[in-house]
């Protein structure tokens, strides 16, 4: 297996989890205008919700079937949804919709320290491990290298989750409904849409994607205090390279990124970290507003 | 209203002596309290990344030994005498989490308004550079009692700041020495660090170790991921392209966690030989998903390498941590215990010479100058740095899951002196291993 291909394996893997943790930050921007702050903490209590409801599973007779413990990982995204996604949009920031931008960004930040001691006050400091569903496909060799198979559902899963929300805001009445309310609320409202659920449900998709994110990542890490920082910071830098609020420029966004470090570690490992932001630096000089920048309707 | 005034003054001269009085009541009984009771500021890290790993265990390790000591008589002479010189130890745990500036200020707090007799603390080595110089500067008597930048007294000279634990060099020397003792094959060497002070100067020293040790090694890519990355999955193919026969890695917590889990089911723990300079405290977390044979260091004599040598301070100490906690003890317990014993030796010793006062800074410091105590990791020795940092002995073993005691156990542990892996005074860590490590005495 040459270097290239390695390259491109490699950076498939990362740029496809990078779209999973970044894709509903860019969706919520995208419908709701909002820069959350509070995606990496959605995400972590996805990691932390997971690894622990599949610990109950496995405790409680999962063995018989291990492949279970992949639609518990989807239930426990989904219910972190359910639960945190009305409670944070309805409770809180639909009283800030019409502030200043940065006025959301600094509620959104207190959401996310808020959330950070919410998970030791739950779980407290101790790790946690789920490792069974990284290991339960087994290994994929590739020339001299093996590949756990989990790292290709992943990509399996970040096709599925962009193509799902890309058919259903183009190819739905719900979706089509949720772009007239990204294109102009007033006049939406004025046809009846009742745009309040709109935004819930978009914010809850949101928040359902931050959580699938980190139920994805559980099983491949120890799910311990501090794993939402880093994250946000590269969800970040993904959907600023696409375009804020673009999916399709999330999806190239984590692409490059993905492709850009892994040729990076492989040929010039001191620059692993720099690339990242080199190819969002260099995708801003050409295009400042990303890759996919939203169009915005004239209005006269 | 003259009348009214006379007696306002009555009321006030009345007010004012009962006051006076009070107030002289509570410094005499302020007095009378400070006296029987000797207060340490513990400072470490309760929230963050380091928490689980380092923070936690240590401070759980430091309340058990507290409340030991001030109970009295449960460990073995010289530590059976209660508290400190029978003193009782009143401890006042500070987050470590905030970075230097918030612990400049905590230390601040800690001296000038808590009035601590001495400050014990601190696992980053961001914050070792930090304080001392503040500790200096208020003439507070501190222990510095995890960190591991050797730069401390390499680069600083401090008149009230100890390091109660070797500085991190001696890890990476004696990987090296362990690789060319069992006759490890290791023709290559790569390497998989953190990218800040302690993953650069690990492997650093490891580099210049292998080059002294084992000079034919071919140095192959070494690796600088960001502190807290998680995802390893690039690295690991890398390490793997590199078939290097031997991986050397100084990440920890849940670095090192997640890089275990990812890198055991994609086979490197088999094609490499895998050496940890500080992964003994991840074995209680991983359990049986720690490979089989990975080498291991715990900056001294720590964890499950201290268990074989046995003793009656050790056996006691693990059996009660054990029995408080459901978990064996790691190297960061270890080095609270060696910190808060070796202080305690040092108020005795001070108490002796001043007629059995409690101990000024002062004191404290010129006590603990030169001191040498017994600890669970073994003989601690304050020789470097004038006397104010500590040597100690280090332990390199493999891992080996016991099935029966459904266990993670450590064999084929080697023991060096501390002269053997740490430098002699006077000469920098990294200068000493290029210069050959003259003056090194192994047994």
């Amino acid at each position: 297996m040459d270097l290239l291909a390695v390259i491109l394996v490699d950076g498939l893997i990362y740029g496809a989890w990078l779209f999973i943790v970044s894709v509903g930050l860019t969706l919520t921007f995208g419908v709701l205008n909002i820069l959350n702050m509070a995606h990496g903490g959605l995400y972590a209590i996805g990691a932390y919700t997971t690894a622990t409801a599949v610990g109950i599973y496995f405790a409680n007779g999962g063995d018989a079937f291990p492949l279970g413990s992949y639609a518990v990982m989807v239930f426990s995204a989904l219910l972190v949804a359910v639960v945190l996604g009305p409670l944070l949009e309805r409770g809180l920031l639909r009283h800030f919709y019409d502030r200043d931008h940065v006025v959301i960004v600094l509620v959104t930040y207190g959401i996310f320290l808020i959330l950070e001691d919410v998970m030791k006050l739950i779980w407290g400091v101790t790790p946690l491990f789920v490792s069974e569903p990284y290991s339960l496909l087994g290994n994929v060799e590739m020339g001299p290298l093996f590949y756990v198979t989990y790292d290709f559902l992943v990509i399996g899963v970040a096709i599925f989750a962009g193509l799902a929300v890309w058919y259903v805001l183009n190819r739905t009445r719900q979706g089509k409904v949720v772009l007239a309310v990204i294109h102009d609320r007033e006049m939406s409202r004025t046809m009846g849409v009742n745009v309040n659920k709109v935004f819930m449900v978009s914010f809850m998709a949101g928040v359902f994607l931050a959580a699938l994110g980190g139920a994805l990542t559980a099983p491949m890490i120890s799910v311990s205090p501090g794993i939402s920082v880093n994250v946000i910071i590269l969800a970040f830098a993904v959907v600023i390279i696409g375009g804020l609020g673009s999916i399709e420029g999330a999806a190239i966004g984590a692409l490059f990124v993905g492709i850009a470090r892994a040729a990076s570690v492989h040929m010039l490992p001191a620059a692993e970290l720099f690339i990242i932001y080199l190819v969002m630096a260099a995708v801003l000089v050409f295009r400042p507003e990303g890759l996919f920048p939203k169009t915005e309707a004239r209005k006269i | 209203m003259k009348i009214n005034y006379l007696r306002a003054g009555a009321r006030f001269k009345l007010t004012r002596s009962a006051g006076l009085f009070a107030l002289a009541a509570s410094i005499i009984s302020g007095t009378a309290a400070a006296e029987e009771t000797f207060k340490v500021g513990v400072v470490t890290f309760l929230s963050g990344g380091a928490a689980e790993s380092f923070g936690v265990p240590a401070m759980n390790g430091g309340k058990m030994l507290i409340k030991m000591l001030n109970e009295g008589g449960k460990l073995p002479a010289p530590y059976d005498q209660k508290g400190f010189g029978g003193l009782t130890i009143e401890a006042i745990e500070v987050d470590e989490a905030g970075g230097a500036t918030k612990q400049v200020q905590e230390f601040r707090n800690l001296v000038q308004r808590e009035e601590v007799d001495t400050v014990l603390g601190y696992v980053s080595s961001g914050d070792c550079l930090a304080i001392p110089p503040v500790a200096d500067e208020l003439k507070a008597f501190t222990i510095l009692y995890d960190c591991g930048t050797p730069r401390v007294f390499e680069e600083g000279e401090y008149e009230y700041v100890f390091r109660t634990a070797s500085h991190a060099a001696m890890d990476n020397i004696s990987l090296a020495k362990y690789l060319k003792s069992r006759g490890i094959k290791a023709d290559s060497y790569a390497g998989i660090n953190q990218d800040y002070a302690w993953g650069q100067d690990s492997w650093a020293d490891f580099s210049a170790a292998m080059e002294q040790y084992l000079p034919d090694a071919e140095q192959k890519t070494s690796l600088f991921p960001k502190i807290y990355a998680g995802q390893y999955g690039t690295e690991i193919s890398a390490l793997m392209r590199e078939r290097a026969d031997v991986v050397h890695s100084s990440l920890w917590g849940g670095d090192l966690q997640a890089l275990v889990l990812q890198a055991g089911p994609r086979g490197l723990f088999k094609k490499s030989q895998v050496v940890l300079a500080a992964g003994d405290h991840v074995i209680p977390q991983l359990g049986k998903k720690m490979p089989d044979g990975v080498i291991i260091g715990a900056r001294g004599v720590n964890g499950l390498a201290a268990k074989p040598n046995g003793g009656e301070l050790l056996e006691t100490l693990w059996a009660a941590y054990e029995e408080e906690y459901g978990t064996f003890p790691v190297q960061a317990p270890f080095r609270m215990w060696q910190a808060m014993l070796g202080l305690k030796m040092a108020v005795e010793k001070a108490m002796a010479e001043n007629g059995g006062k409690k101990p000024n800074d002062e004191e404290l410091a010129a006590a603990m100058t030169g001191l040498e105590w017994e600890a669970p990791s073994g003989t601690i020795r304050m020789t470097l740095g004038k006397g104010h940092q500590a040597i100690q002995p280090n332990a390199i073993g493999r891992t080996q899951w016991d099935a029966e005691k459904n266990a993670m156990t450590l064999v084929d542990i080697e023991y060096y002196s501390a002269e053997c892996v740490n430098p002699p005074d006077g000469i920098a860590a990294v200068e000493w291993i290029k210069q050959g490590l003259p003056g090194a005495v192994c047994e």
